[in-house]
């Protein structure tokens, strides 16, 4: 137990010191907009990871969490008069019933029928805001206030790539918690084995609920963030593309590795960035490195890597 | 062991995002930036305003620059995701220092992308339709395109002289169709206009029979109009000959005025009216119109270099580029603020998309005499004769 508290510990303050060292290398403000953006998109990813590499569930429809999250801090105060504080609570609350309420009966779904149940629920909340243009602003999207905390204007590139990483820390580190409770082993279970891990007395429906809303909290803050820190929000952020890229960051990084999900959303944020120097083969180069990795590390980048490094330790 | 690997891949990963190119900066180049939606859903308009700007910016260089400088050209492809127009905006600001900027192909990309320019206090020419881009005046924001609000006036006027006053709306859900429509809701009292029928589809739709039944059934209805754009209008025109209702005067919007259009709707198109800019019929106009020039030598120089029939969406990206140029020019100068000024002052300048006289107050610059009223005749744009 000990050992693995260490190794817990050991990730969160590597990753600590990562995002204390990086302002010291980066020339420009632009490159803290990139790196909060890498933040939140493994905020979302990591809470996605719980629901898909931990309890073993797919969700095509996780955008609509984070849409909800976003909306709630752009709608919150400019319609109802709430503070940007509350609306992130309250977005992370009413995304969380959500999950509960429409996760109860899809949940019982397996496979290509959870995937749909929960791609029709990411469509059908994308529709939701950009039909209810009264609130939302429709397809063009709507201006968010800015956050102030405790009179403090909470904004800039620099600003933001703090708390965003503080956000991220924490999440991180709920997370790999999370790994090592009995929750967490019962998440496992029934990833492996639905049928194995009822026998032995695992509350199948009930955990996989819990992973459910647990991963909406994740994306709805994340979302909440995006909205804060862009003072912008349009529906592209629940819309199905988005679902696909969370999925995509998680498959990449290693299904059931927190810090699969932190190198994923690295990869995938910064790789367009970076790119662009090859103007119109920019899509097909993406394309074409998300496919090589995925054939040479079949398990995603962390778990696939740090099992080399493990074997060659060994040998 | 599995740290130092965790370790390994934090160090790699932090390394990746810093080696990410970072320019140099010369003395005699000065630097324009752009991101427009060259690629996704908006790519028929991103497409051929990348196309324009390369095009031109190559000949300006060719003639010795602006103010004795060249110009270094800086686009990047957001997609159509306002969340990455936002990234790439601070790029340019942040990380390629540019003077000015030309793009933000869709309204959605654009109004995601302000800020950026507000705060970094760097003149943003916007390619982009809605008219919230221009309303409220913003310092440092400007753009080109005629707003959704003058196409629904341009139609009313139409309108009003054929003494038609009751009419339906069928407008597509997306950013465009949806911006219209509340705009013509709003405009309409002031041209004397009743809507007696309001239904929408989604752009998706493949079929708008049914709506259109609706509104053809509405008692007293004298015209129908229709704000969207892509696909969506081309399937209403179908449907709305397949009803049988070509007698009832249909009106399309500045949105789809691409050759595209006509060839998608076909036959069904023929006696359809549309608000569009001079360039569509630039062959066409008398030879002492005053943008005929302009809009010809374009027309000729866009569909040479790319063997593809010119749009009005690269129009716009003309008018910005030369707008920025002809500021650059009177300013003598690269600095952003200067710059500014000068945009805010531009006055008679002769575009593709009409005459710009802008100021403190408008930001557009355009009146309603920048649209011309054509009508589809044998499968071509046809001017209305003024009066009819």
């Amino acid at each position: 137990m000990g050992a693995l508290l260490n190794q817990r510990f050991l990730t969160l303050a590597v990753l600590a010191v990562v995002i204390a060292v990086l302002p010291l290398v980066f020339p420009s403000s632009y490159y803290f907009r990139v790196a909060s953006l890498v933040w939140v998109s493994a905020l979302a990813a990591i809470g996605l990871n719980i629901l898909m590499g931990q309890a073993g569930q797919v969700s095509l429809g996780h955008a609509a969490f984070f849409g909800i999250g976003a909306y709630s801090v752009a709608i919150g105060p400019a319609h109802l008069g709430i503070p940007p504080w509350a609306a992130l609570s309250i977005g992370a609350a009413l995304s969380a019933v959500l999950a509960y309420l429409v996760g109860r009966p899809i949940l019982r779904l397996k496979g290509h029928y959870l995937a749909i149940a929960t791609l029709g629920l990411g469509v059908l909340v994308a529709l939701v805001i950009s039909t209810e243009s009264r609130w939302t602003g429709g397809p063009d999207g709507m201006p968010v206030e800015r956050l102030t905390l405790f009179g403090w204007r909470v904004s800039g590139s620099y600003t933001w790539y703090w708390v965003t990483g503080a956000l991220l820390l924490v999440g991180t580190w709920i997370a790999l918690n999370l790994d090592e409770t009995p929750t967490g082993r019962a998440f496992r279970a029934l990833h492996d084995s639905e049928v194995a891990a009822q026998v032995v007395g695992v509350d199948v429906a009930r955990f996989k609920l819990q992973a459910f809303v647990i991963a909406a909290v994740y994306a709805s803050i994340a979302g909440s963030a995006l909205a804060f820190m862009n003072g912008f929000i349009n529906p592209d952020q629940a819309g199905f593309l988005h679902s696909v890229e969370l999925v995509t960051i998680v498959v990449l990084g290693g299904l059931g590795s927190v810090v699969g999900s932190i190198v994923g959303a690295a990869v995938l944020v910064t790789l367009p960035q970076a790119l662009t120097v090859f103007h119109e083969y920019e899509h097909l180069l993406l394309g074409l490195i998300i496919i090589v990795s995925m054939i040479f590390m079949r398990s995603g980048i962390v778990p696939s890597l740090s099992g080399l490094f493990l074997r060659r330790a060994r040998a | 062991m599995k740290s130092q690997t965790t370790l390994k891949m934090m160090l790699a990963a932090g390394a990746f995002s810093v080696a990410m190119s970072h320019g140099a900066h010369a003395q005699d180049t000065v630097k324009i930036g752009s991101v427009l939606s060259v690629t996704g859903p908006a790519s028929f308009l991103g497409e051929p305003e990348d196309k324009t700007l390369r095009l031109y910016v190559d000949k300006i260089n060719a003639a010795g620059g602006v103010a004795g400088k060249k110009l270094e050209l800086v686009i990047y492809d957001d997609g159509g995701d306002a969340n990455k127009a936002r990234t790439f905006a601070t790029r340019l600001v942040e990380d390629d220092e540019v003077v000015a900027m030309v793009g933000g192909t869709t309204t959605g990309t654009t109004m995601a992308m302000i800020p950026v320019f507000e705060d970094a206090e760097i003149p943003f020419i916007s390619l982009a339709g809605a008219i919230e881009v221009i309303d409220p005046v913003r310092k440092f924001v400007f753009k080109t395109p005629h707003t959704d609000k003058m196409a629904c006036e341009k139609i009313f006027e139409d309108l009003k002289k054929r003494n038609l006053t009751k009419i339906g709306l069928i407008s597509g859900t997306d950013g465009f169709g949806a911006s219209m429509r509340a705009q013509c809701v709003k405009v309409a009292p002031n041209y004397g206009m009743e809507i007696v029928a309001d239904e929408n589809y989604s752009p998706r739709d493949s079929d708008m029979t049914a709506q259109l039944t609706k509104i053809k059934n509405t008692a007293g209805l004298q015209a129908v109009v229709n704000p969207g754009f892509g696909q969506g209008p081309a399937i209403v025109t179908r449907n709305y000959a397949q009803l049988g209702m070509n007698t009832i005067p249909f009106y399309q919007s500045h949105g789809v005025a691409s050759k595209s259009f006509i060839d998608l709707a076909g036959a069904a198109a023929e006696g359809v009216r549309l608000p569009a800019a001079a360039l569509l019929v630039g062959d066409k106009l008398p030879a002492n119109d005053p943008q005929k020039k302009v809009v010809t030598e374009y027309k000729q120089a866009y569909e040479a270099a790319t063997k593809q029939p010119v749009s009005t969406f690269g129009g716009h990206a003309y008018d910005g580029l030369f707008i920025l140029v002809e500021a650059m020019k009177r300013a003598n100068s690269t600095d952003s603020g200067k710059i500014r000024d000068e945009i805010e002052k531009t006055k008679g300048f002769v575009g593709t998309g009409g005459i710009v006289n802008m100021s403190p107050t408008d930001h557009l610059g355009l009146d309603l005499s920048a649209f011309r009223m054509l009508e589809i005749k044998g499968g071509d744009w046809n001017l209305v004769a003024s009066g009819s």
